[in-house]
């Protein structure tokens, strides 16, 4: 894994990088070097498997972070690649012409964390969610309790209890003296 | 490479989709599902037909949409526990698995030893299941009902010995963070013995009823081929990989838990349609149980089960991240966790192996099928919708 990080650095500007096994890695690359990346490794390197594309929502700074986890079956071991993006325009260029299965990864990004993915097919079509007008629900600044809240309407006749004065009420019973 | 053949249905628009007319009445709209019983749980597939011919297919999911994803945000490390084996309904303890190797290599805790058989006996307790109701689906998505029962009936008694060892049928919720919860019940050996036997028997009727059935060969041979150079493409992995002849399989390419002391090979084919698919299944089960045997005979009789956890209800991780997978019986099934150091998982990311099949996969596979043959076709991916959606 060493050595192949050694080589890919050669060719393009890596940024932070955590070994995090033997077997896996995490390299930072700036967007730009993506693509050139994720070919060189696929049509060199081995790594023909794309194991899953997903985002962190990193909002303390501002970012999201996207996940390209790459897999080499020959020799047993996996990099991902991590690519920071602008919170505020977030959209990212389209992998699909290099694994089409990445369209379904890029449609559910769009749907789940508002990052668009320019070209890729079918991207505005909904995929879980439907009609849905609010923020993209996995942005962590998604309130879930609040949505459920102005959502759903509480069924009447059942009440909430708050937790610790009814566990006070049942065990220790006020004892009249 | 494999290109369907498009030349008898309509041109292509030009932003590759195809120009349909349904005014024509050429054309109709067909959905499969949600509630079908050609579909495979809760998801439906919008067909367009000309004739009794599919000309495009186009899955749908989210009737089982739960968010778990973003309800582990939310929950302590030992609070997600018990809400990730809900991802998979029938095979859930690779959730609990991948969960809790995650969470160990972050927080650095060592498994016992004892801890790690046990894990692997139930994986492969849960693929034998999960193989066994695949192949009742599959029987039947091809109108034989009566398979379905001598599965379930095999699967009853596997779900057994799951309720004797973990107290659980379905969702187990054994396998968490640090080891599992408790060894093997006296006399376990013998009666998990009378299962398997129960089951082989089983799997040779059932042999002998569907794979050596003229119509369900006929049917199945040839249907549903996926070219090897599709495999990296698409993301396909498991047993639909290998009824291409590609030996993929994460227990012999990045061997985890006791799979490195087992004996045992990943079973290929070589036609890649959904007969050698339902072939290849059949003899893995037939591997899970002789792996079954082995980890009886070979696993350590005592020991510690458990290791030393922090105080869970003050568990803080620090910043991290990492991807672990296993060979589930649908293929490569994996957990990509991101830790910020607080007491809360930044990011669970679960990689399904229904994923890649059960939408790019199948949309591809479904052009130019028969109707009647679209139910066995997505059966033989063997796809599970909830590991779709999360």
């Amino acid at each position: 894994m060493h050595e192949l990080t050694t080589r890919l650095n050669k060719l393009f500007p890596l940024g932070e990088l955590t070994e995090q096994r033997a077997d896996l890695a995490f390299v930072s690359v700036a967007r730009e070097s993506l693509r050139p990346l994720l070919q060189q490794l696929r049509d060199q390197e081995g790594f023909t498997h794309l194991v899953l594309l997903t985002a962190v929502d990193w909002i303390e700074e501002n970012q999201f972070q996207l996940t390209y986890l790459l897999s080499n079956r020959s020799e047993a071991c996996d990099i991902g690649i991590r690519v920071m993006i602008d919170r505020d325009e977030a959209n990212m260029e389209s992998i699909h012409d290099l694994w089409p299965t990445a369209a379904t990864y890029q449609r559910e990004l769009k749907e789940m964390f508002g990052i668009d993915f320019p070209g890729s097919p079918r991207i505005d079509e909904e995929f879980i969610l439907e009609g849905w007008v609010d923020l993209p629900p996995y942005r962590r600044d998604f309130d879930t309790l609040k949505f459920s809240e102005d959502t759903y309407a509480q069924r009447p006749g059942r009440e909430t209890l708050d937790p610790a004065q009814h566990m006070k009420d049942q065990l220790y019973p006020v004892v009249e003296e | 490479m494999y290109e369907v053949d498009r030349s008898q249905y309509p041109a292509k628009k030009a932003d590759g989709t195809l120009d349909i007319d349904l005014e024509s009445g050429k054309y109709l709209k067909l959905w499969q599902g949600p509630q079908h019983p050609g579909i495979t749980g809760n998801m439906s597939v919008e067909l367009t037909v000309c004739g009794d011919e599919v000309v495009e297919g186009k899955t749908h999911v989210g009737y089982l949409h739960r968010g778990f994803e973003k309800l582990m945000e939310r929950r302590s490390f030992i609070q997600c526990f018990p809400i990730v084996c809900r991802i998979c309904v029938p095979e859930p303890d690779f959730n609990e698995y991948c969960y809790a190797a995650a969470v160990e290599e972050l927080a650095g805790i060592e498994v016992p030893e004892m801890a790690d058989w046990i894990r692997t006996l139930i994986l492969e307790m849960g693929r034998i299941n999960s193989y066994l109701m695949y192949m009742g689906g599959q029987a039947g998505s091809f109108g034989m009902g009566v398979i379905s029962q001598w599965t379930t009936y095999v699967r009853d008694l596997m779900l057994d010995r799951f309720e004797e060892l973990t107290g659980a049928r379905i969702y187990h919720m054994f396998i968490l963070p640090g080891g599992v919860r408790d060894t093997l019940p006296d006399g376990f050996e013998q009666r998990m013995e009378e299962t398997l036997q129960e089951i082989e028997k089983t799997m040779q009727e059932v042999y002998d009823a569907m794979f050596c059935n003229a119509i369900f060969k006929k049917r199945t041979i040839g249907l549903g081929y996926i070219d090897p150079s599709l495999l990296d493409t698409y993301g396909v992995t498991g047993p639909t990989a290998r009824a291409a002849g590609v030996a993929k399989d994460v227990r012999k390419d990045q061997p985890y838990l006791v799979y490195p002391e087992l004996e045992f090979e990943a079973v290929t084919g070589v036609d890649s349609d959904v007969f050698t698919r339902a072939d290849v299944r059949r003899r893995d089960l037939l591997v899970s149980v002789d792996l079954i045997r082995q980890i009886l005979a070979k696993m350590p009789r005592k020991g510690p089960v458990m290791a030393e956890l922090p105080n869970v209800l003050h568990w803080k991780i620090p910043r991290g991240e990492t991807y672990i997978r296993g060979e589930c019986s649908r293929g490569e099934y994996g957990y990509y966790l991101v830790t910020d150091g607080s007491g809360y998982p930044r990011r669970v990311n679960v990689r399904g192996p229904s994923y890649t099949h059960a939408v790019a996969l199948l949309e591809r596979l479904i052009v130019n099928v028969n109707i009647s043959d679209v139910a066995g076709l997505m059966v033989s991916l063997h796809t599970y919708p909830p590991e779709i959606e999360r």
